[in-house]
């Protein structure tokens, strides 16, 4: 899951995982980038690099687990020291700041100790769907073509073999997908029209239908005039009521014209099938809330007939 | 500096007739890059020679600050304003390579460090780098040009105060202990070090490739002598971070999660004797008719199915979103008082040029009507 930041990326993470979930697929979200509000979303508490059970699956809805974890490069990396008989430098590697040191050496290293560590997950085969957070907007292609960008500096070893692993994992389309999460504003959508091309080119990663978050959802009557409205209901507005209906009104009218001008532009620029979440009128995401988004995703999920390429 | 300069700010015309730094920082996605831009045409606006440092500008607000294709050179934008505009985008790059010239003892040393593929990575892959070069930047701006307001725009990370820490983080990167004893050879209890190191050396070659290793040695070999410099710097550039003449404006948006990391960054700041003395908060819902909110809900469910019902609903809902939002900031603006806070409502587009950038300096700075 990747997008700029501010466009709810952790809430439409959040949203897929619960939908498929729903669809009985058990599912695990990766946070690389430490905290952030999504075990709140569950109304749960921090994540750390241990799974955690965010909704247990197996209640009277049929859903199936969502779990979570954070991974860290450190983490990653003791990890796979460990892993590979390496145990005995690890401790050093880590509290000398050599990390950092090599890293430079050889950028992408963090990352793909993160994606390795993913695709050791996906390998394992203990969870249907893996759903990443991916970090925010041009990071997120920094992150997915860590892959490329080691394979040119380190030529032999494990970390190329990991390297060439992950390669596969992203060029994979049935295995891997890029969904980009987007808000219909002139902004974000160039910028999801910017990733979504570089996605392609510079990663050679597929791409799911992309989100769009945070619609108004459509409402008839909004044209109305309060006074003639309450006529018609035989209604007596209050004082200050017909000046805060027409204006909310005609906010939301002008919001909504503006958010059907750009989703129409995202529609022309970027040929990729749109789901759509409403914006909620709430500043939370919890539970009650991840449930509407979850459920309205998963309606439109059904009507999307193409695999992407 | 004048004793004036010092004093405490009540508002945020206050901020830019009176300070010569603001440095805008918060979550990314918040709108930092236009909250800078639009200081600093006030700062245009009040007389003062201004430059604007941005990150990563929107291509259409890069276009109308006329920046795009423009690399760290500042360039002027003509106006009807009495003072100066310039604008410039942070080029971590050549930022790094023009302080590398500065401390290099020899032209020769200065090349050296700058073809080397591990120093070439620096700018790209060190987290930090970018961070710390904006701060570099805003150190040359003010302290060798002649500017009266510098406003940064800082990097769009999730750690994004890690331009605090940037400047120690980096030299002690580039003093790295591990890397000095491979270069301290054969001396008494080093030389026992040394071997122990290149041990550890050999282990991590075997793991990422000797090459890189190579590379690795190669640069702080180079930099030798250079760590000098490189630390005086930083300390003098963390010294005006934290003068009073710079201002740190934390720029927000009113959900739950972005006021919780607005929080976390004044704790941050406040921990690092850094007051926030000026709080914006981007996309704020409008509220209409205060007050009417449970009678408006109330109403849309009796009145259900009509015209009347919907205008009840909508004005619910924005009542409902208005007043969440502002529960959510009442803390955030008593956690950073006595700074001045503005809220800026949602525009009905997205701002992308100079009138654009005008509706937003409405609700920040007093104007005649």
């Amino acid at each position: 899951m990747a997008g700029k930041g501010g466009v709810g990326k952790t809430t439409v993470s959040a949203t897929l995982a619960r939908a498929a979930a729903l669809a009985g697929l058990s599912t695990l979200i990766v946070e690389v980038e430490g905290k952030s509000g999504l075990p709140a979303m569950f109304g749960q508490g921090e994540l750390g690099y241990d799974e955690v059970v965010l909704s247990a699956g197996g209640g009277p809805d049929g859903a199936a687990d969502v779990r979570a974890r954070t991974l860290t490069a450190d983490a990653a990396l003791l990890e796979y020291l460990h892993d590979h008989g390496l145990s005995r430098i690890s401790k050093r590697l880590v509290s000398s700041g050599a990390l950092d040191v090599v890293s430079t050496a050889a950028p992408g290293i963090k990352d793909i100790l993160l994606l390795g560590k993913v695709k050791q997950l996906e390998r394992a085969g203990t969870t249907d769907l893996i759903v990443l957070d991916a970090p925010a907007a041009g990071h997120a292609i920094t992150f997915l073509r860590s892959a490329r960008t080691l394979l040119d500096t380190v030529s032999v070893g494990p970390i190329n073999a990991q390297a060439r692993d992950v390669l596969d994992l992203l060029e994979d389309h049935r295995r891997c997908q890029v969904m980009l999460v987007t808000i219909p504003e002139e902004t974000p959508v160039n910028e999801a029209v910017e990733t979504a091309y570089s996605l392609e080119d510079r990663v050679g990663v597929g791409l799911g239908p992309i989100v769009v978050n945070g619609l108004y959802p459509e409402v008839t009557g909004l044209d109305a005039d309060p006074a003639a409205a309450a006529d018609d209901a035989g209604v007596a507005l209050r004082p200050g009521e017909p000046h805060a209906l027409a204006g909310a009104a005609a906010f939301r009218r002008d919001r909504m014209a503006l958010q059907r001008a750009q989703v129409g532009r995202l529609e022309e620029r970027l040929p990729l099938s749109q789901l759509r979440l409403p914006f909620l009128f709430t500043t939370d995401i919890g539970p009650g809330e991840l449930e509407v988004l979850a459920r309205a995703l998963l309606a439109q999920v059904g009507a999307l007939t193409e695999l992407p390429r | 500096m004048t004793l004036e300069s010092a004093a405490p700010v009540a508002t945020f015309d206050e901020i830019v007739a009176r300070r010569s730094i603001v440095v805008c920082c918060g979550s990314g996605g918040v709108g930092k890059t236009t909250i800078a831009a639009v200081v600093a045409l006030e700062g245009a606006r009040l007389g003062r020679k201004t430059v604007v440092v941005t990150i990563d500008p929107a291509k259409r607000l890069a276009d109308a600050l006329g920046l795009a294709g423009l690399t760290g050179t500042p360039s002027r934008i003509d106006g009807d304003w009495p003072g100066e505009l310039w604008a410039t985008m942070l080029d971590t790059k050549s930022t790094f390579d023009a302080l590398v010239a500065k401390y290099a003892a020899t032209p020769e040393q200065g090349e050296r460090i700058l073809a080397n593929r591990f120093y070439r990575n620096i700018s790209g892959a060190l987290s930090g780098t970018q961070e710390y070069m904006a701060m570099e930047k805003l150190y040359e701006l003010h302290d060798e040009t002649d500017f009266d307001l510098v406003v940064v725009d800082t990097p769009p990370t999730r750690h994004a105060l890690d331009f605090l820490d940037a400047p120690r983080r980096l030299s002690r990167f580039l003093e790295h202990r591990l890397f000095r004893m491979l270069m301290a050879p054969s001396r008494g209890l080093a030389r026992a070090v040394n071997v122990a190191a290149q041990t550890f050396l050999r282990t991590v070659s075997k793991v990422v490739g000797g090459d890189v290793v190579d590379d690795a040695i190669a640069f702080f070999q180079a930099f030798e002598g250079m760590e000098e410099g490189f630390r005086q710097r930083a300390a003098r550039v963390t010294e005006l971070i934290r003068a009073p003449e710079t201002a740190f404006v934390l720029v927000a948006s009113p959900r739950r999660d972005t006021v919780g990391e607005a929080h976390f960054f004044a704790d941050r700041l406040g921990a690092a004797g850094i007051a926030v003395q000026g709080l914006v908060v981007n996309r704020m819902h409008p509220s209409f008719g205060d007050g009417l909110g449970e009678a408006a809900a109330e109403r849309s469910r009796t009145l259900d199915g009509t015209d009347l019902g919907s205008l009840y609903r909508n004005l619910a809902d924005f009542q409902t979103v208005a007043s969440r939002e502002r529960a959510h900031l009442a803390g955030l603006a008593e956690a950073v008082a006595p700074a001045p806070v503005v809220w800026v409502p949602f525009l009905s587009s997205d701002v992308h040029d100079i009138a654009g950038m005008g509706a937003v300096a409405r609700h920040l700075f007093a104007r005649e009507p």
